[in-house]
């Protein structure tokens, strides 16, 4: 592929992903309170308002409350199971793999369905902590695939010099197994973060009525109100997001995290 | 009863037998080699006796006490992998000290005891570096270091020199037989390399289809191997059929093979390359022609049908008669040198 | 490498925190969920416990037919245009160096941040009439006066493509890394062009990886909920956002709860299919 030809491409799909995101940045600029673009005036009042205003600034609090309680949960849930698919040999227990991917390949409404009539039916429908658990279960799906991921560059027969050297199971957990997954368990964990953050129909189907997360929030701002704050919290969460990965880039190996294992730059 | 013993020893994988049935006695100090062909079964008996493995049937005792069910974990032990296996989070320092930080040694004695193993393994200064900064072969003392650590009654490594290339095997090969001598430790190893098995062994046990074909020092393997299987694996060697004769005597396709008797009817003859002798026609024991003829330098091959069997001696290049293919020669075996194996 | 078989009772120990959790908390719900689509409707509350048919009799209707075989054809296009664009994208994305891609991928993730609200949102700014990107058409002069783009089927397409893209990337990225190029470089010195060589070297050797993007993407665009509504008319309203009608604001549980099944037997099949195809092609050739 000559050279131009591959930056005009990625070039244009670079631009197609940046569109949205030239809009939101100008509309949280906006003046007024309305969602004009391009921007009339300019004013960053609207990211202040996102910690002035006690709406917004519950919604925020609950939806960063939901991210880390979620991805908790969820690494909890997917870091023993990835770990013991890939210490012993027990095919039944593969059972669970698909439990935990599944609730991530079906489509959310469906999930969130599930949720809905779960929480009805045990009575606890629109208790705060049910969407953690909905979050927590749905999101299951990406740390137990960047654990599954980490297992596998892990060569086994370290479990067994480990064992050689005088280390039980649980010694060798924490002095080889843990600091070895760790980085594939903080990018699970970066991940349930961030899409949590912005996950609006399992949110809502679970505890929609009671409590307003952020994205519960802008789309009724969407449908009722508009103000500018919605942008402003969009683009603060790119932002956000783009720390959060810049920072876990730099720590870490973020190409090899993602899969590349090649090491080197590919020929 | 002292040292190393393995009794019954029995593995079974589903209906796959890796290992039949292994007696074997090791006593302490001793350098050991399971040597045999892939599939053998001396990886599996290797694992066994490290605990990695639990046998189907037979026991496993250490000066006596029986070890058999007792965790790998517990076993005090070193093991070399073929993987290296290094910690490639730790740096030199943290794998070696590993096995003393996890039974809570202070830093002094952890420092203390990676200095003086530094030092043994000529690696001093190197203990900050991470493991992918080194090069193989220092990798592999780092891992023979490390399972060495605290001083273990058992040393086991799983073909540990494979990764290497030649003339680095052949130097490591002399430097783990000195260690091993100096250390005075126990020591197994799994090999498939013959020369390797050679070099280093005090005993050299033979493996193959899970079953002990033969344990013995090294050079009773290759003057007396016990059968085809040892014969043929071992060094180079011409395998010929043989039959009895009313006196008892050896003869090959008619020719009487004085001095060599047989107390089968039939067997097989194995003799080595270098006691296969060439004369002039009429001379030896049986006559044959030069089928080929290949000059290695250091060694010179001639290839020579007898009676459709083809034998393969070897001898100096100064011994060399001069001959060329097709012609006719007088073949004869060093009788002492000679080995009649039944199986 | 061997891999042991657990010891004891205790190695199992692990395992049963997330046996549970998974268990108690989606195989339950799901399992209820299919138990209450043959409920029956109460007006006053969620349902009546029954064994009905009707819901799914109800659903079989020209009307939900029509709805259904949309979202299918819908979800179909987004899987195509989707993986054609990121295939391609992703392979120059992995023969990029090492830091150059460090930089692309923190992008990448960033806009998977995005919620599908703003996704909405921002597109429908860019194919409204006042400021939208016709505007910029006409101060080009390719256009005459702006117009609106939506709501439209086009517009709905392009949000969901948008989408989609940052997920079939990453889904992408570990295959590809992994792919040699000396494979096209074989072919181009039989003299295959660089298209040809991508076509009839690249593609096959990584057609599993495409069944399972397509696969992926499918299923992702099949449970799209918002991005029809803020960008389409009531004609392309998708099942998911039925659904979600039925359950909430006609609050018809029983009713939502057949429709979901129906749309997970119809994904799997969907899949198998695939697979299937995948499958054969293989045995044949």
């Amino acid at each position: 592929m000559n050279r131009i030809g591959t930056y005009l491409f990625l070039g244009a799909v670079a631009l197609f992903l940046l569109l949205p995101l030239v809009v939101v940045l100008g509309v949280s600029v906006n003046e007024k309170q309305s969602l004009t673009f391009p921007p009339e005036g300019f004013s960053l009042a609207w990211y202040g308002q996102i910690f002035t205003d006690a709406e917004w600034r519950s919604a925020l609090f609950n939806s960063l409350t939901l991210a880390s309680g979620s991805a908790v949960l969820s690494i909890s849930i997917a870091l023993p199971l990835s770990w013991f698919l890939w210490r012993w040999y027990a095919p039944w227990a593969n059972i669970f793999r698909l439990l935990g991917i599944a609730p991530f390949i079906l489509p959310p409404v469906i999930t969130a369905l599930g949720f809905l009539t779960f929480w009805a039916t045990s009575g606890f429908y629109g208790e705060p902590w049910t969407a953690i658990v909905s979050h927590g279960i749905f999101f299951v799906t990406l740390p137990l695939v960047t654990t599954t991921l980490g297992f596998t560059s892990i060569d086994k027969s370290v479990v067994e010099a480990s064992s050689t050297l005088g280390a039980n199971e649980f010694v060798i957990f924490k002095t080889v197994v843990f600091p070895l997954i760790l980085p594939y368990v903080i990018s699970g964990f970066a991940f349930t973060f961030v899409l949590s953050l912005n996950e609006y129909i399992v949110a809502y189907m679970s505890v929609g009525f009671t409590m307003e997360t952020l994205p519960i929030k802008i789309f009724n701002a969407l449908r009722y109100g508009y103000t500018p704050t919605m942008a402003a919290v969009s683009f603060l969460f790119v932002a956000v997001a783009a720390l959060i990965f810049a920072v876990v880039a730099r720590f870490g190996d973020l190409p090899k995290l993602l899969g590349n294992h090649s090491g080197g730059d590919v020929k | 009863m002292s040292g190393l013993t393995l009794s019954g020893i029995r593995k079974e994988f589903g209906t796959f037998v890796a290992v039949e049935k292994i007696d074997l006695q090791i006593p302490n100090g001793s350098f050991v080699c399971l040597l045999g062909p892939s599939g053998c079964g001396k990886t599996t008996l290797l694992r066994m006796i490290a605990g990695l493995e639990q046998p189907t049937n037979g026991e496993i005792l250490i000066d006596g006490s029986d070890i058999t069910g007792i965790p790998t974990h517990k076993r005090n032990l070193g093991m070399v992998f073929q993987s290296l296996a290094l910690f490639p989070h730790l740096t030199v320092a943290e794998n070696i000290s590993y096995a003393l930080r996890i039974r809570g040694a202070s830093k002094k004695d952890q420092t203390a005891r990676v200095d003086e193993l530094l030092e043994m393994i000529h690696l001093s200064g190197y203990g900050d570096r991470k493991v992918s900064q080194l090069s193989g072969g220092q990798r592999q003392r780092v891992a023979i270091a490390r399972a060495l650590a605290l001083s273990p009654k058992l040393f086991l490594l799983d073909e540990p020199l494979s990764a290497l290339d030649a003339k680095l095997r052949e130097s490591m090969q002399v430097e783990l037989r000195q260690l091993q001598q100096k250390l005075g430790i126990t020591t197994i190893v799994v090999t498939h390399d013959q020369r390797e098995a050679m070099t280093m062994a005090d005993i050299v046990v033979v493996m193959g289809e899970g079953r002990i074909r033969q344990a013995a020092p090294p050079v009773e393997i290759y003057r007396k191997p016990a059968d085809k299987f040892v014969a043929d694996f071992i060094g180079a060697t011409n395998l010929l059929p043989i039959t009895r004769d009313s006196g008892g005597v050896a003869q090959l396709n008619g020719a009487k093979l004085e001095g060599i008797t047989l107390d089968e009817n039939e067997g097989t003859l194995s003799v080595r390359p270098e006691d296969i002798h060439l004369l002039s026609v009429g001379e030896g024991t049986v006559e044959g022609t030069v089928a080929f003829i290949r000059d290695l330098g250091a060694t010179v091959e001639t290839f020579v049908d007898v009676d459709g069997h083809q034998v393969m001696a070897s001898c100096s290049p100064r011994e060399r008669r001069p001959l060329q293919v097709g012609d006719k020669v007088g073949v004869s075996f060093d009788k002492g040198a000679s080995v009649v194996l039944t199986s | 490498m061997n891999q042991p078989a657990p010891n004891s009772v205790k190695d199992y120990g692990p395992l049963l925190y997330p046996a549970l959790m998974l268990l108690v908390f989606f195989a339950i719900p799901f399992g209820i969920m299919i138990a209450v689509s043959f409920f029956q409707r109460d007006p006053a509350g969620f349902y009546t416990v029954d064994f009905v048919f009707s819901n799914y009799e109800r659903f079989l209707s020209a009307f939900f037919g029509k709805v259904l075989s949309f979202s299918v054809g819908l979800a179909v296009l987004v899987s195509l245009i989707c993986t054609v664009i990121s295939f391609p994208f992703t392979y120059l994305l992995t023969r990029l160096k090492r830091r150059t891609q460090v930089f692309w991928l923190v992008g990448i993730l960033s806009v998977l941040s995005l919620s599908e609200v703003i996704i909405g949102f921002s597109w429908s700014s860019l194919f409204s009439r006042t400021a939208g990107l016709t505007n910029l058409l006409v101060s080009l002069g390719i256009l005459d006066s702006p117009t609106s783009l939506y709501p439209s089927f086009g517009a709905v397409l392009t949000a969901m493509v948008y989408q989609a893209l940052p997920y079939t990337i990453l889904v992408l990225y570990p295959s590809l890394a992994r792919f040699d190029t000396s494979y096209l470089e074989a072919a181009k010195t039989m003299g295959a062009s660089p298209i040809r060589a991508f076509m009839n070297v690249m593609v096959p050797v990584q057609r599993n990886t495409l069944i399972a993007t397509l696969i992926m993407v499918f299923v992702f665009a099949l449970g799209s909920y918002l991005l029809p509504q803020i960008l389409g008319r009531p004609q392309h309203w998708t099942l998911s956002v039925l659904i979600t009608d039925q359950a909430i604001y006609q609050s018809n549980m029983p009713f939502a709860a057949a429709m979901a099944v129906f749309l997970v037997l119809i994904s799997l099949a969907l899949i198998g299919l695939t697979l299937l195809i995948g499958k054969e092609e293989k045995v044949v050739s």
